[in-house]
C-alpha cells in the first residue's frame, strides 16, 4: 500500500461496484423522502401557550442560533483546510504550533459568550421556579399508570378523579385490519384519556407533583411543564395557559411497563366556562356518592367491578384475568383470590413490596368492594361471595 | 530495532519462545498486546449484541402500535442496550487501545501488573454472560433503564440481581484496569520521556484512569444499596422508610457524568493522535490539550445535577449546576479548536483513519453543541428525557467515541497486525457509517422538540415519519458495521504486506522505534528520549 494523498474526490472513489449500489441507495432514501413529503414535519418546540414557554422557546432559539455560527464558523475553517491544505494539491505543511495569543483568545471568547447567555437563562429560570401566589393549586399523582387529579385550592376545591388512556387496546395491538385503520384515522392515538384535567385560561395554576408507587414525570410540551412525580415527595411547578384549548402530553421518566401508554391531557376553558364545568362537576360527585348504608347486591357489586377492573387491573392482569405471569399472575384460578377475602383485601389495599403490584388505597371503599367481588366472581373463579363497602372499610382501620 | 534485540537480558531468550500456544495463549495471557486484543474482540462482539437490541427496538418504533414486541421486553431492550453498550463495547474497546498503545507509545516493555491485567480482561466474559442470562430469568431482563433508577428497580425481577452482580464485576475489572495503567505511565516510562513528552492518547488515558478509580466505586455502591433495599430490608431510595428515590439519582449521577468523560477522553487520545499523523504537522498546543482535558476530568465530577434538573432542587442548585455545565463548553472549545488549527496549512491525506477522525470532529462537536443547549436548564426541563436527548448521547457515544475507536483501530491495524486493510472497503464502510448514523440520529432532534418521551415502546401518530426515517438509518447503520468485520477479518487473513512505517506523519514511539508487525515485547530495553 503506497502512501498517496487520496483527496476528498478519491475518499468517494469506491469503485464501481458499489457505486451502482450507492445510487440505488440514493433512489431510495429520494423515494421515502417523496412518500413523506406530505406529511406534516414538526421541527421545533410545540408553539407554546404559556408567557414563560414563549420564553422557553426564545431560549432555545438563541442557544441554537450561537451553536449553528459558531458551528459554520469552526468547520468553514476546517473544510477550507480540507479543500485547499492537502497533499494531493501539493501543499506543503506549515510546522507552526502554539501561539499564545490565538490560545487565550479561543479561551476567552466562548467564556463572554457563556456568560452573556446565562443572563437570559438565569431570568427565565428564576421564572419557571417562582410558585407562589397561585389562583389554584391541583395536586397530580403519578400511579402504574395513570395519573389522580386533586383539585386542592381554588375554585374547583374537591374535585378528585383519576385520568387513564383511552385509546383502544385493539387500536395499540393493530391485530386486525380494522383495528389497525381505526389507529391510522385516530388523531389522538395514545393522547387521549377518559377524564381531562380541566383548568381556566389566564389563571396561575399551582401543581404539586407527587407518585405512589415509583417515580413518573408530568409533562405537557406546549404548557412547558415537566416535573418528575417522586413517591414520598411533593414538588412543584406552575403554568398559566393563555388560550383555552387541549394540550397533551404524557408521561416522561420511564415507570415499567406501561409508560408509554399514561398520557396527560389538559383542557384549557374560558374561566366562565370552567366555573360551568366545575358546577357540573361536583353535581355529578353528589349523585355519584353513594349511601353509606345501601346494601349492595352482588350482581350490583359486580357490574361496578367490571368497569374499575378495566380502569385499574386489566393493564397487568389483562382483561381475561390471565395476567402475564411470571410478573403479573393470573386471577383466574387464583388461590389468593379463591382464598379468604381478607387476605385479599389486604393485598389489594396495601400492595406487595418487592413486586409490581402496588397500593390502591386512594380507590374509595365502595370501588375497592366493587372490583374485589368481580374478580372472586368472574373467569375461573365463583366463590359467589360479595365484598362489601363495609368490609373494605375495617380493613383499612 | 536490531540495537534492542541485542542487548539481551542475561538468559537471552527469544521474542517468540516463551509462552504457551493455543487457547492457553489467551486464557494464560500476561501479554498486554494479547490481552489488548482480547479486549477489542471482546468489545466488538458485545457491540454486535448491543446493536441487535438497537435493531429489536428500532423495528418496533418504525410504525405506531405495538409489532414486534410487548412493552416490557422493548424496556430490557432499552436497558440492556444501553447498559451493554457503555460498559460491554465502548469502555472495553479503549481499554483495549490502552493495552496495546500505552507500553509501545511510553517505551516500556508491557503493563506494570500483567497478571491483574489478565484477571481485569476475564472479569469481563462472565459479566456479559449475566447480563445476557438476565433475558432469561423469570419475567424476563429488568426493564429498568441503563441509569437503573430507584424505586423502579424493586419492582424488578431476579434479572436486575444479575445485573447488579455484572455492574460489580465491571467495576472491579475497570479498577483494576485503571490501576495498571495509572501505574504503567507514572513508573514504566523511558528514559527522557517525561509526562509533558508523553502521546496524547497517553495523557488522556492516564486522566480517565483517574476518573475510573474515583467513580466506579461510586457507581457500585448505588447498586449495592438498591440490592440491599430489594432484599435485606434497607430503605436507601424507599420514602416509607426515611430515604429518597432522588438520592439514588445523585449517587447514579456522580458516577455517570464522569462516566460520559471516561468514553469521551480517551476518544480525544486517538483523534488527537490521528489528525497530526495525517496533517503531517504537531498538534497545535499539546500542552493547552493536555490542560484543557484535565479541566474537563475535574469538571465532570462538579456538573452531575444536570441530569436531573426535573428531579427537584432548589433553585439556586439549579443555577449552579446550569453555570458549572456551560463552563465545560470552554475546554471542549479548546480542544476542537486545537484539532483544527492542527489541520490548518498542513499537508492533509484522507485515509480511512483520518475521515472517521474528521467525522468525530464534525458530529461530536454537532453532540457537544446540543449539549451547550441541553445545559440551559429551562430548555433542558422541556427536553428532558425526550428523543433530543436519545439523539445528543448518541452524537457524542456514536459519532464521538464508537468513530474514534474506528479512526484508531484503521490507523493502528497496520502496527499491529503487520497488515494493511483494503482501503476503498475502509472509505466505503466511513461513508455508509456516516450517512446512515445520521439518518438515523438527526430526526431525533425533531422528535425530542416536538415531545416524543424516549423509552416507549409506541407512539402517537404525528412522530410516525421521523421515526421510520430513523428505523432505516438505524438498520443501514447496523449492516454497515458488518463490513467492518469483513474488512478486519480480511486484513488479518490476506491484507497487503504493511510497510515499516505505513504513515508517513505518525512520529509516536511504536511507529518510530518498533519494526512493523509490532514484536511480542516491546522495549525489552528501554529506547532513550532526547
Amino acid at each position: 500500500m503506497k502512501q498517496t494523498g487520496f483527496g476528498v474526490r478519491g475518499a468517494f472513489a469506491v469503485g464501481g461496484v458499489w457505486r451502482g449500489w450507492a445510487l440505488r441507495l440514493a433512489a431510495f432514501i429520494a423515494s421515502l423522502w417523496a412518500v413523506s413529503a406530505q406529511a406534516e414535519y414538526k421541527l421545533n418546540l410545540q408553539a407554546p401557550n404559556t408567557l414563560l414557554g414563549h420564553d422557553i422557546y426564545n431560549l432555545h432559539t438563541i442557544v441554537t442560533v450561537i451553536c449553528v455560527v459558531i458551528f459554520v464558523a469552526v468547520f468553514g475553517v476546517m473544510f477550507y483546510s480540507v479543500f485547499h491544505h492537502r497533499k494531493s494539491t501539493g501543499h506543503k505543511a506549515a510546522q507552526f504550533h502554539e501561539n499564545t495569543a490565538v490560545e487565550v483568545a479561543w479561551t476567552l471568547i466562548p467564556f463572554v459568550i457563556l456568560i452573556a447567555l446565562a443572563v437570559p437563562a438565569t431570568k427565565t429560570l428564576v421564572k419557571m421556579r417562582d410558585t407562589t401566589q397561585p389562583d389554584m393549586t391541583v395536586k397530580v399523582t403519578g400511579y402504574q399508570w395513570k395519573w389522580g387529579y386533586d383539585y386542592l385550592n381554588g375554585e374547583g376545591e374537591g374535585i378528585s378523579f383519576l385520568s387513564s388512556l383511552s385509546t383502544p387496546r385493539n387500536q395499540i395491538e393493530g391485530k386486525d385490519e380494522a383495528s389497525r385503520k381505526a389507529r391510522q384515522a385516530n388523531p389522538n392515538y395514545l393522547l387521549e384519556v377518559d377524564n381531562h384535567l380541566v383548568v381556566p385560561a389566564g389563571k396561575k395554576v399551582r401543581v404539586l407533583v407527587t407518585a405512589a408507587d415509583v417515580i413518573h414525570s408530568f409533562y405537557v410540551p406546549a404548557l412547558a411543564v415537566k416535573q418528575d412525580a417522586v413517591p414520598g415527595f411533593i414538588r412543584d411547578t406552575w403554568f398559566k395557559a393563555e388560550k383555552p384549548g387541549v394540550y397533551r402530553g404524557q408521561c416522561a421518566e420511564l415507570c415499567g411497563k406501561d409508560h408509554g401508554f399514561m398520557p396527560i391531557v389538559v383542557e384549557v376553558l374560558e374561566p366562565a366556562k370552567y366555573t360551568e364545568w366545575v358546577s357540573t362537576q361536583k353535581k355529578k360527585v353528589a349523585a355519584a356518592k353513594v349511601d353509606p348504608d345501601k346494601t349492595w347486591t352482588l350482581d350490583e357489586l359486580k357490574a361496578r367491578g367490571e368497569k374499575v377492573y378495566a380502569q385499574n387491573c386489566a393493564a397487568c392482569h389483562q382483561p381475561t384475568g390471565m395476567g402475564a405471569p411470571p410478573a403479573f399472575p393470573a386471577l383466574s384460578g387464583s388461590k389468593m383470590v379463591n382464598g379468604p377475602k381478607a387476605d385479599q383485601i389486604a393485598l389489594v389495599l396495601n400492595g406487595k413490596k418487592g413486586t409490581a403490584m402496588a397500593a390502591f388505597k386512594h380507590l374509595s371503599d365502595e370501588d375497592l368492594a366493587s372490583v374485589i367481588t368481580f374478580t372472586r366472581n368472574s373467569w375461573k373463579n365463583s366463590t359467589g361471595e360479595a365484598v362489601v363497602p363495609a368490609d373494605i372499610k375495617s380493613a383499612r382501620n | 530495532m536490531q540495537a534492542v534485540h541485542d542487548h539481551t537480558q542475561g538468559h537471552g531468550h527469544d521474542d517468540h519462545a516463551h509462552h504457551p500456544t493455543g487457547i492457553m495463549r489467551w486464557v494464560k495471557s500476561t501479554n498486554h498486546k494479547d490481552i489488548g486484543t482480547m479486549y477489542l474482540w471482546f468489545s466488538f462482539a458485545m457491540f454486535l449484541v448491543g446493536g441487535v437490541m438497537a435493531l429489536i427496538i428500532r423495528t418496533e418504533l418504525f410504525q405506531p402500535g405495538l409489532q414486534i414486541v410487548q412493552p416490557d421486553f422493548f424496556n430490557s431492550m432499552t436497558t440492556y442496550h444501553g447498559l451493554i453498550m457503555v460498559f460491554g463495547a465502548i469502555m472495553p474497546a479503549f481499554v483495549g487501545f490502552a493495552n496495546w498503545l500505552i507500553p509501545m507509545q511510553i517505551g516500556a516493555p508491557d503493563m506494570a501488573f500483567p497478571r491483574m491485567n489478565n484477571l481485569s480482561f476475564w472479569l469481563l466474559p462472565p459479566a456479559a454472560l449475566l447480563l445476557i442470562a438476565a433475558q432469561f430469568m423469570p419475567g424476563g431482563g429488568a426493564g429498568v433503564g441503563w441509569t437503573m433508577y430507584a424505586p423502579l428497580t424493586t419492582q424488578a425481577g431476579p434479572a436486575m440481581d444479575l445485573t447488579i452482580f455484572a455492574v460489580h464485576i465491571l467495576g472491579i475489572s475497570s479498577i483494576m484496569g485503571s490501576i495498571n495503567i495509572i501505574t504503567t505511565i507514572l513508573n514504566m516510562r523511558a528514559p527522557g520521556m517525561t509526562l509533558m513528552k508523553m502521546p496524547m492518547f497517553c495523557w488522556t488515558w492516564l486522566i480517565t484512569a483517574f476518573l475510573l478509580v474515583a467513580s466506579m466505586p461510586v457507581l457500585a455502591g448505588a447498586v449495592t444499596m438498591t440490592l440491599t433495599d430489594r432484599h435485606f430490608g434497607t430503605h436507601f431510595f424507599n420514602a416509607a422508610g426515611g430515604g429518597d428515590p432522588v438520592l439514588y439519582q445523585h449517587i447514579f449521577w456522580f458516577f455517570g457524568h464522569p462516566e460520559v468523560y471516561i468514553i469521551a477522553i480517551p476518544a480525544f487520545g486517538v483523534i488527537s493522535q490521528v489528525i497530526p499523523a495525517f496533517s503531517r504537522k504537531p498538534l497545535f498546543g499539546y500542552a493547552s490539550m493536555v490542560y484543557a482535558t484535565a479541566s474537563i476530568a475535574i469538571l465532570s465530577f462538579m456538573v452531575w445535577a444536570h441530569h436531573m434538573y426535573t428531579s427537584g432542587m432548589p433553585v439556586e442548585a439549579q443555577l449552579y449546576f446550569m453555570y458549572a455545565t456551560t463552563l465545560i463548553a470552554v475546554p471542549t472549545g479548546v480542544k476542537v479548536f486545537n484539532w483544527v488549527a492542527t489541520m490548518w496549512k498542513g499537508s492533509i491525506t484522507f485515509e480511512t483513519p483520518m475521515l472517521f477522525a474528521i467525522g468525530f470532529l464534525f458530529l461530536f462537536t454537532l453532540g457537544g453543541f446540543t449539549g451547550l443547549v441541553l445545559s440551559i436548564t429551562p430548555v433542558d426541563v422541556q427536553l428532558h428525557d425526550t428523543y433530543y436527548v436519545v439523539a445528543h448521547f448518541h452524537y457524542v457515544m456514536v459519532a464521538g467515541a464508537l468513530f474514534s475507536a474506528f479512526a484508531g483501530i484503521y490507523f493502528w491495524l497496520p502496527k499491529w497486525t503487520g497488515r494493511m486493510y483494503n482501503e476503498s472497503l475502509g472509505k466505503l464502510h466511513f461513508w455508509l457509517s456516516l450517512i446512515f448514523f445520521n439518518v438515523t440520529f438527526f430526526v431525533q432532534h425533531f422528535l425530542g422538540l416536538a415531545g416524543m418521551p424516549r423509552r416507549i415502546p409506541d407512539y402517537a401518530l404525528q412522530f410516525t415519519e421521523f421515526n421510520a426515517i430513523s428505523s432505516v438509518g438505524a438498520w443501514g447503520f447496523g449492516l454497515s458495521q458488518l463490513l467492518f468485520l469483513y474488512i478486519v477479518i480480511k486484513t488479518i487473513t490476506s491484507g497487503e504486506k504493511a510497510p515499516e512505517k505505513p504513515w508517513e506523519g505518525a512520529d509516536s514511539l511504536e511507529w518510530t522505534h518498533l519494526p512493523t508487525p509490532a514484536p511480542w515485547h516491546s522495549f525489552e530495553t528501554p529506547p532513550v528520549i532526547k
